[in-house]
């Protein structure tokens, strides 16, 4: 047996290279709870902890827990720090009017070109609170700090290395979470999504990369174990990097460095319906944005064909080439899906050919989410 | 689960079980199907194909990755195992009896060669380290 892909290859590169990687603060809970371990950039993070498929449907149908505190929460705090997001960011953070009211959004270069996504939350008027990618943290706040001298000197941006997050996702998470911490319940039960609220210690999020319902939360880092182990003695089990790839995977969410980077923008990158360019608003990229449309899009792929389709395959369409950009198995489906940039004329419905190894397999054009709240949403009949 | 002592491997992750009649039975280690995780697609090789030894022949697939499954010897595919179309996943519950492929050796002394259980886990070991 040999080493497929690149993924593979990052199997054996880390069992190798684990002394020198970063640890959250659940490390030793993950070892605890029978994690493979493996290097998520840079990380030393849990892959599964037996099965990723269980994982991935124990999720859909109650729910688990993913140790998401390599992801980076940075505090920007000072007068017209409003202002200022909304001309870092490609979302209007104008649309926040209340304190824990959150927003998804892409941060360009001046090309266009995605920095990365990130949410903000509106905490005060003086206070907003930004999540970051793990793998783009210090190049993210080495370019709000760049920014803020130029446009908001006043500005402090802080990186919160103090606090650590715990995702809790599936249908049964947020009454899970009411059951470890009750005290957050009263101000978390009339959350709607992409809603917060701030419960001292807890600052609980009803946001996700699942596709289903429940929170993030955000507490001091010296109290996560302790959080992890109560969730845990609650029913809660603990779920890897693997399953969480499969279930954004399917909700059509991004996967920064993958389905997006600084090679592209987030038009080529489903991401049009968070970028504002009807306000008057400038914005970072924005201009580049307007003078260069699109010529490529990203859609939903499902495989007809035997076979399990990959990032960085070639896909053939009569309208060109294209690439996929995130592919696996879909648990929920039982088939194998991806997200891939076509050239625009491409159209749900079609058939395209993906290029596996020596072999052209026959893939479907779908509109995606693919899965989300328990349930498939792919019909090919 | 250690490796069974009736069985010979290669340094690349496949496990060979010599038959009464000559033939050999080939599939992958404990090792290497944790290593991969839940299994969803495997594509063996179609009987009657010449193989030489250590060349690609098969493909594993999981959720997380493929991988290509080498011949540990030259020889000629006599039989694929067809029901891991339908449950690659047998290759993570049983990965000493979910066997991938059958094949005729050209030279018994081949097979002979290959590592025994204990060769095997220095390698194993060996990788982890």
């Amino acid at each position: 047996m040999g080493r497929g892909t690149d993924s593979y290859r990052a199997f054996f590169i880390l069992t190798k290279a684990h002394m020198t990687l970063k640890t959250t603060p659940l490390n030793a809970a993950h070892r605890a709870m029978g994690a493979k371990m493996v290097d998520f950039g840079g990380w030393d993070m849990p892959v599964n902890y037996g099965s990723q498929i269980d994982e991935h449907h124990q999720v859909r149908n109650d729910c688990g827990m993913f140790d998401v505190c390599h992801m980076r929460v940075v505090d920007a705090k000072g007068d017209g720090v409003r202002a200022f997001l909304c001309y870092l960011l490609a979302n209007n953070a104008d649309k926040l009017h209340m304190p824990g009211r959150a927003l998804y959004s892409a941060m360009l270069r001046p090309d266009g070109h995605v920095i990365d996504d990130l949410i903000i939350y509106f905490m005060t008027e003086q206070w907003f609170r930004i999540v970051v990618n793990a793998g783009t943290a210090d190049k993210d706040i080495a370019w709000m700090k760049e920014q803020a001298a130029k446009v908001a000197p006043q500005l402090t941006i802080t990186s919160r290395d103090d606090l650590a997050m715990v995702a809790i996702q599936g249908p049964n998470a947020r009454a899970k979470v009411w059951q470890v911490v009750p005290q957050t319940q009263a101000a978390t039960e009339g959350l709607k999504n992409f809603q917060a609220a701030d419960c001292g210690e807890y600052y609980v999020a009803r946001t996700g990369y699942t596709g289903e319902d429940g929170f993030e939360v955000m507490l001091p880092k010296e109290n996560v174990e302790a959080f992890w182990y109560a969730l845990n003695k609650a029913g809660v089990k603990p779920i890897g990097l693997g399953a969480r790839d499969t279930l954004r995977l399917e909700a059509g969410m991004n996967l920064y460095g993958q389905d997006m980077d600084e090679s592209v923008g987030p038009l080529e990158s489903g991401l049009a319906w968070t970028v504002d360019l009807q306000s008057e608003r400038d914005f970072i990229g924005k201009a580049a944005l307007l003078a260069n449309p699109p010529s490529s899009k990203l859609v939903g792929l499902v495989l007809l064909d035997r076979g399990v389709l990959r990032g960085h395959q070639k896909v053939q369409t009569l309208h060109g080439e294209g690439e996929i950009t995130s592919g696996s198995f879909s648990p929920t489906l039982e088939k194998s899906i991806a997200l891939a940039r076509v050239p625009n004329g491409v159209a749900v419905g079609d058939t395209v050919q993906v290029e596996i190894r020596d072999k052209l397999l026959n893939a479907k054009v779908v509109k995606y989410p693919f899965a989300r709240n328990g349930k498939g949403l792919i019909n090919l009949s | 689960m250690s490796n069974p002592s009736n069985l010979k491997y290669t340094a690349s992750h496949e496990w060979v079980r010599s038959e009464a009649d000559g033939t050999i039975t080939v599939g992958i280690t404990q090792h290497a199907q944790e290593l991969l995780g839940d299994m969803v697609f495997v594509e063996a090789p179609t009987a009657g194909r010449k193989l030489k030894a250590k060349e690609e022949c098969a493909v594993v697939e999981s959720v997380k990755a493929a991988a290509d499954v080498y011949a540990p010897v030259s020889g000629e595919v006599i039989a694929a195992n067809g029901d891991l179309d339908g449950s690659p996943e047998n290759i993570n519950s049983d990965p000493y009896g979910a066997w991938i492929f059958k094949m005729k050796p050209d030279n018994a002394a081949d097979v002979a060669a290959l590592l025994d259980a204990a060769g095997y886990q220095a390698v194993v070991d060996s990788e982890a380290h």
